[in-house]
């Protein structure tokens, strides 16, 4: 496997530019003769159907959900960065690109996030065009409020539903290209593989998740814009649907799949309260601007909150990092929560939880502000744990939330097969080891709107291609598989759920490979996932036929990919000699307990090749080179 | 969170397909925690029958945070249950008692067919949305994001309109099965931006006439579908419609559309 990740020469603030003007054109006339394929319609998929269509390709657009609207990008609360400096408190372009490389924990590419933070004005300019309500001053012009892990006001935001005017934004303009004919929509519908020709990415084999009809699609160039893999942990915050499949099946198909250990755990979460629980519900971190965090500073302080006196509370985050406070990074809080709870400190039924705290502010703001601000997120509250976040403090704890690995892509967001280029959170390109609030939305759609209408060019251009249809005995192969697949899980007859071994699974990768990883754990947890592997195609029991709506059938493909695809996210974990952002081993911490990295041996990106059936994958590395940046210690102190 | 738990009796409409007669099948749901929501209530029901060998409930659902639109059942009578501005998915079960009958239906209207048990097809929203939901701006094409301020209430009124989860409760909650609570979202959201005006005529009539292409009833002023809908969606956005559509009609050089 050949990891070129072609990063264009030069100073890195004209790389992006430099590169426009070398990558080769497709004439207008001639981009109706190509189509492309795309999976997934959130921010990354959908702004991606979007404006290639706008550029007269022909797209054909694929999701499992019932309208391309319902993608999980729709779930994002807090909101999405810019570098445009309005409130002039000293963002640049340099700062947002170096909060991110730096946030990042220095291993992302330095031109890759160069990139991002300079197309991410032209994304607030694009979305505000596309008629998104973002919040404004009264004179009429945006506003801007801060973030974890930033010191400067660069969010925009919609209220706490940033990601859903987003995503309806870029719906709105994918619709208005179906209406025009140059996109053709694909609702339910999964796919469940690549189809390679010749070593290029020719098309896809997806099942209609209503007639459970196995179908093909031939194209000229697929792009996976399929999300992230957090379910991996059966409890998270994302959505029921959200799989690792797509991704996993390019894996298996010669993808590299790049930093799987790479998983952020979201610090403000509301805690997990019983077993029957399907998943966790975010708290926008933007809480973490006005709410103060703590837990009784005697351990298991059974008293209710109101009756701990001011001096027997430990503000943690403001005692041990006085200069971001609350506002320190996911990694960094969530880690801290953890210890806190481990150390007998935490609150709730479960003990743990910490709290998350408004009484300062509403005393300072008022009550009516805190409502202005944050009054969504309250009500969400008070629906599912029945408490009054006005009067009562919030109880939070860290869930999984994001992943910045992903598949292996170079400068161009191209896979390591020619043809397939993956985007958004399903590719591992720009958040490093750890990623910063705000900052998902930004690259989503960077990669849809402004960085594949152009690389995809070059390659399309720069590529001879045959004459492949559907019939194509590529085609065909593919298909056999997938029908055998579906088939033999509808015949195992088990006696345990589909859901029941999700959740095995959720609680091995949980303990092992979450928030606090040992060598010893992660070793453990390989033969545990091993034997629920094993016992998943002995003992699932998959109720329902393979030709209608069979949802038991469609998790089932889910889970049985996750449970293989752990095994590579615990071989990276163990191959990653050091702790950097979300990923903490603990054998690699500084006196204080913070991640120690290793920058002479470890400044790589790892990439995982998939060797066949029961064999390890294979391990590559892209070297990090930092030419622009020092490494530096992330201190948030 | 109390650790209480209740029994239920439920009614599930059951469908196999669309053009498969539905019936009621009765389950039990027992030790259900008070804390659980509903649709968790419902993965209990299914694990269940998953275990003696049957088909569990089909039903729609993702984010269960309430914002995907995705979930929505008709229960008791009303979309997405009893409590107001709540998804089936936001809905907990310390708001039944024990011993309670409950009845889960598939939301039900001409435009909206049943795919399977309480699943049904939304697509004719998509439609009505490609009709005209959107601004016309390539990317690329937009002036500096601050060249065209927004004055701040009419942008906070934008907001509450593009709140629409797009769910359908609205349809079905409305004895005409319109679609006008859902089509005059969007229409407001632009009629209020000044970067939607130069299609407001436009979008507002190629819109309705999609709706009616589609199915959809029109609104007689029930107001149904403002007490159902989980966001809070304010009738007073049918009203700017329909004076958009007055606008468009009679003011405008816009021709109406004719759909098929």
């Amino acid at each position: 496997m050949e990891l070129d990740s072609k990063i264009p020469g030069g100073p890195l603030e004209t790389k992006w530019e430099r590169h426009h003007f070398d990558l080769k054109l497709v004439n207008p006339a001639n981009k109706r003769k190509y189509e492309i394929i795309v999976v997934g319609t959130g921010l990354a998929g959908g702004s991606a159907s979007a404006s290639l269509a706008e550029l007269g390709y022909r797209v054909k657009t694929f999701c499992i959900q019932d309208s391309p609207r319902r993608a999980h990008s729709i779930a994002a609360q807090g909101g999405i960065n810019a570098a445009k400096n309005y409130p002039n408190d000293g963002d640049s372009i340099w700062r947002l690109f170096y909060d991110t490389i730096k946030g990042g924990d220095f291993r992302a590419r330095e031109a890759n996030v160069y990139r991002l933070a300079q197309v991410s004005n032209l994304i607030i300019d694009h979305c505000v065009a596309q008629g998104i309500p973002f919040a404004r001053e009264y004179g009429g012009l945006l506003a801007n409020r801060s973030f974890g892990g930033a010191q400067v006001s660069r969010t925009f935001y919609a209220r706490g539903q940033t990601g859903q005017q987003l995503l309806l934004g870029a719906y709105s303009s994918l619709v208005r290209q179906v209406a025009r004919g140059q996109v053709t929509m694909f609702p339910r519908r999964e796919m469940l593989d690549v189809v390679l020709v010749n070593g290029q990415a020719r098309g896809i084999v997806v099942r209609n998740l209503v007639t459970g009809e196995i179908e093909r699609h031939a194209a000229h160039a697929v792009v996976l814009a399929t999300g992230g893999y957090g379910n991996v942990f059966f409890l998270s915050t994302n959505g029921m649907g959200c799989n690792v499949t797509a991704a996993f099946r390019a894996y298996k198909k010669g993808a590299g799949f790049a930093n799987p250990c790479f998983t952020q755990i979201h610090p403000t979460c509301i805690p997990v309260h019983g077993d029957y629980q399907s998943k966790l519900t975010l708290m926008s971190e933007s809480l973490r601007n006005d709410g103060r965090v703590w837990v009784p500073k005697k351990a298991r302080d059974t008293r209710r909150p109101h009756d701990i006196p001011e001096d027997e509370r430990d503000y943690y985050l403001e005692r041990i990092y006085p200069s971001f406070g609350n506002l320190a990074p996911r990694d960094i809080s969530s880690r801290a929560a953890k210890r806190m709870c481990d150390e007998g400190k935490g609150v709730g039924p479960t003990g743990r939880a910490v709290y998350l705290d408004f009484a300062d502010a509403i005393q300072r703001l008022g009550k009516a502000e805190i409502e202005a601000r944050y009054g969504n997120l309250f009500q969400m509250y008070e629906k599912i744990v029945a408490e009054d976040p006005y009067t009562t403090p919030m109880m939070i704890y860290p869930a999984s939330h994001y992943t910045m690995g992903g598949l292996w892509v170079d400068y161009n967001l191209m896979s390591t097969i020619p043809g397939l280029f993956v985007l958004g959170e399903a590719n591992f390109s720009d958040h490093g080891a750890n990623r910063l609030g705000a900052s998902a939305l930004m690259q989503g759609l960077a990669d849809g709107y402004f960085v594949i209408p152009n690389t995809i060019n070059g390659y399309l251009a720069g590529t001879k291609f045959g004459e492949v249809t559907d019939s194509h005995e590529a085609f065909k192969e593919s298909e056999a598989e997938v029908e055998a697949r579906v088939q033999k899980l509808l015949s195992i007859k088990g006696k345990r759920t589909v859901q029941d071994f999700h959740r095995e699974l959720g609680s091995i990768m949980w303990e092992y490979c979450g928030m606090g990883r040992t060598d010893e754990g992660m070793t453990k947890a390989r033969k545990l996932v091993a034997d629920v592997k094993a016992e998943f195609w002995e003992n699932v029991t998959v109720p329902g036929s393979h030709a209608d709506l069979n949802q038991s059938l469609e998790n089932a493909g889910r889970v049985a990919d996750f449970l293989e695809f752990a095994d590579v996210m615990l071989l990276d974990g163990l191959a990653r000699r050091e702790s950097c952002g979300c990923h903490f081993n603990e054998a690699f911490q500084t006196e204080e307990n913070e991640a120690l990295r290793d920058d002479v041996n470890m400044a790589h990106v790892a990439v995982w090749e998939y060797a066949g059936e029961g064999k390890e994958p294979i391990f590559h590395k892209e070297p990090l080179k930092f030419e622009f940046v020092k490494l530096a210690t992330r201190s948030y102190k | 969170m109390s650790g209480k738990t209740i029994n239920l009796t439920l009614k599930v409409w059951r469908q196999p397909g669309a053009k498969a007669p539905g019936r009621l099948e009765t389950y039990r749901a027992e030790n259900i925690s008070t804390d659980a929501s509903f649709l968790e209530m419902l993965d209990i029901v299914n694990e269940g029958l998953t275990l003696e060998g049957k088909e569990p409930v089909a039903f729609d659902h993702d984010c269960r945070e309430g914002i995907c639109g995705m979930c929505g059942s008709v229960v008791n009578g009303r979309p997405h249950g009893p409590e107001r501005e709540t998804t089936l998915c936001q809905l907990h079960m310390r708001h039944f008692a024990d011993g309670d009958t409950v009845v889960i239906e598939p939301f039900r209207a001409r435009a909206l067919p049943v795919v399977k048990d309480l699943v049904v097809d939304r697509s004719a929203l998509d439609q009505v949305m490609a009709a005209g939901g959107f601004i016309s701006v390539n990317t690329g094409q937009a002036p500096e994001a601050n060249s065209l301020p927004v004055p701040k209430d009419k942008a906070d009124l934008a907001m509450d309109a593009a709140a629409c989860i797009g769910c359908g409760a609205c349809i079905a909650a409305c004895p005409n099965a319109s679609a006008m609570l859902f089509t005059s979202a969007k229409v407001s959201q632009f009629a209020l931006l000044p970067h939607g005006r130069p299609e407001a005529a436009r979008r507002a009539l190629a819109m309705l006439a999609q709706m009616d292409a589609c199915g959809f009833g029109n609104c007689t002023n029930h107001q149904e579908c403002e007490v159902e809908c989980p966001k809070g969606i304010s009738i007073s956005n049918i009203a700017r419609l329909n004076r958009e559509f007055i606008k468009a009609a009679l003011g405008s050089a816009e021709e109406l559309p004719v759909i098929k």
